[in-house]
């Protein structure tokens, strides 16, 4: 246990030594999100009604997880590069715990999503966002945000270790998590949608971790919302970090 | 496999003396019926290997003949169908995690982190040997220096060139420095000049009594490296021996001429007939022939052409290639087959 500790941090330690090297993703970390806010806040911003909210306020909880959900992309795409590139042989040649090529890479995005988050909510608060709670809830926030990031990054590296190609990583990955995010509240009230898209966004876990960032930073009233986002990021997490190291075990890099 | 009837407790890797045993016995990689099918591709059909202590056995074969599976397996990266494999005195199956802390693995592509320095990926490497940070760094400054990497130990490693990346790829496979190594092809798409530097590295790791295990499609490669070789298509081990015991078998040196006008083919045959050791070949423009002695060979054969009225438009000597190594030992050359893939990663 011991080992698999000191070899995940090992990992982790070198996917964040790397990134300021590969100033592509650091864009993505830090650029592209900001761009997405100003977009939304000001090109839909005025067309979209959110009863109870400013639109900065109502944006804000949503584009973050969203956000946040993507920052595993790099754990996707990192995976099937050091399979193509013979690193994960290496890894499993090596006498390391078996689970911490992956945890490695996991950890180190939650650190990258802590700075891509950060990032976003410093740009909220220039464009209109606050937070209407108190500061633990505000933090209790966060680190709700940090553990969804964190249960996607293994979903993300389960396809990194799935697909062929950095590519089919790309494509797959946005082709499943791109229409999830959208068909939720992250960005309009669901009651806005038709019916069946409607009850699908309702049963989406995006929906139910939106909806319960936005009761622990605007105080809007909580349900069962931030159980409910625990629950499944826990069980995302329960499902995808097994059924990732069983591949990571058996890649023969074919 | 041979009975050992009280297998010793100790690796024999690195044990002198070790050639006047039974081999199978004291040997530092000892494969038996090693079998494996992708799919229906069977990869391997049946391998037996031994490699003594401190010596180097060349796996020789075309793409897709099996070598990478081989190595695959025994360092514990692919799981054999059947048979049996033991590596430093460990099964590979049973006591993989162990075994792991005593072999080295350097790839066909060069395994660093491009991102990193040349000093971050073996400190890397080391310290999931389980070395403490200060140690792996140290030991990893050692190896940068002796590999000729210092300077650039702290560039990251996209800035290197190929050679001097695949002397890092060895330099990590030996941080923990193992008592055996395998090497898959490791020089395969470098330059002469880096091949030399890492051919004299890999003589002198087994100076050091480091027992090679290395893949290689040159013929020349496992000429100077090897002790013995083990030549493989489709899964077996067809040939071993020697390098000079598989030479004398495929004969000697080759004369390749370029005619003017392949329709003069049967004329140039026959003018040249009694020079071979065997019959001249022909397909189209060019004519092949075996020669015993190098000396004059060019010169008597343009004599015996102009002589017969046939014009050259090229002719060259050309040593023993793999592929007359497969000429002669299969009957067909060493071209890759459709389960090349197997070797890609």
């Amino acid at each position: 246990m011991r080992r698999v500790v000191s070899d995940t941090l090992v990992i982790a330690e070198r996917n964040l030594v790397r990134l300021p090297r590969a100033p592509e993703l650091l864009l993505a970390f830090t650029v592209q999100p900001i761009m997405f806010v100003l977009l939304f806040r000001y090109v839909f911003g005025g067309a979209i009604k959110t009863p109870g909210f400013s639109y900065a306020d109502f944006l804000i909880p949503g584009i973050i997880v969203q956000n946040i959900a993507f920052g595993g992309f790099v754990t996707a795409l990192g995976l099937n590069e050091d399979l193509h590139k013979g690193l994960i042989d290496r890894f499993r040649s090596l006498p390391m715990a078996r689970p911490a090529v992956l945890a490695g890479r996991t950890l180190a995005d939650v650190v990258t999503n802590g700075l891509s988050a950060a990032i976003l909510v410093i740009t909220g608060l220039m464009i209109g966002f606050s937070f209407h709670t108190s500061v633990p809830e505000a933090i209790g926030g966060f680190v709700l945000l940090l553990l969804f990031g964190y249960a996607f990054s293994w979903v993300f590296a389960f396809l990194g270790m799935l697909v062929s190609t950095p590519e089919a990583a790309n494509s797959v990955g946005f082709i499943a998590v791109f229409p999830l995010t959208f068909i939720s509240s992250a960005f309009v009230p669901v009651h806005s949608m038709p019916a069946v898209l409607r009850a699908f966004a309702e049963v989406n876990p995006f929906t139910i971790t939106v909806d319960a960032m936005r009761s622990l930073w605007l105080g809007a009233p909580a349900g069962n919302n931030v159980w409910g986002a625990v629950v499944w990021a826990t069980a995302i997490i329960l499902v995808f970090a097994p059924a990732a190291v069983a591949r990571y075990r058996r890649a023969a890099g074919q | 496999m041979p009975i050992d009837p009280e297998p010793s407790p100790m690796p024999a890797a690195g044990a002198p003396g070790g050639a006047f045993v039974d081999r199978s016995a004291e040997a530092a990689v000892s494969v038996r019926g090693l079998a494996k099918s992708y799919g229906s591709v069977r990869a391997l059909v049946s391998i037996d290997l031994d490699v003594a202590p401190g010596t180097v056995l060349g796996l020789l074969g075309p793409n897709g003949a099996g070598k990478t599976t081989i190595i695959r397996i025994l360092t514990t990266l692919l799981r054999a169908d059947a048979g049996s494999a033991r590596v430093a005195g460990l099964d590979v199956v049973r006591d993989a995690a162990l075994l792991r802390e005593r072999i080295g693995l350097a790839g066909q592509y060069a395994a660093v982190d491009e991102n990193l320095t040349g000093l971050e990926n073996l400190t890397m490497v080391g310290r999931l040997y389980g070395q403490p940070r200060a140690a792996a760094k140290r030991r990893g400054r050692e190896l940068l220096e002796r590999f000729d990497l210092l300077e650039a130990a702290d560039r990251p490693t996209k800035t290197y060139s190929g050679g001097m990346r695949r002397r890092l790829d060895l330099a990590a496979a030996l941080v923990a420095e193992p008592p055996v190594l395998f090497l898959d092809e490791p020089t395969s798409g470098l330059d002469p000049r880096s091949r030399l530097q890492l051919w004299e590295t890999i003589e002198r790791l087994v100076a050091d009594g480091t027992t090679v295990l290395l893949t290689t499609q040159y013929l020349d490669e496992a000429d100077r490296l090897a002790g013995e070789i083990a030549v493989i298509d489709h899964g077996r081990v067809i040939a071993g021996g020697s390098p000079d015991e598989l030479k004398d078998r495929v004969g000697g040196e080759r004369l390749e001429i370029h005619l003017d006008e392949a329709a003069r083919a049967e004329l140039a045959v026959e003018a040249l007939a009694s020079m071979s050791d065997g019959s001249p070949t022909v397909e189209g423009d060019r004519v092949t022939v075996g020669v015993q002695l190098r000396g004059g060979a060019i010169v008597e054969a343009v004599r015996r052409l102009d002589r017969a009225g046939v014009g050259v438009q090229d002719i060259a000597l050309r040593r023993p290639t793999l592929d007359d190594v497969f000429m002669a030992l299969t009957g067909h050359a060493a071209a890759p087959t459709e389960d090349d893939q197997e070797q890609a990663a």
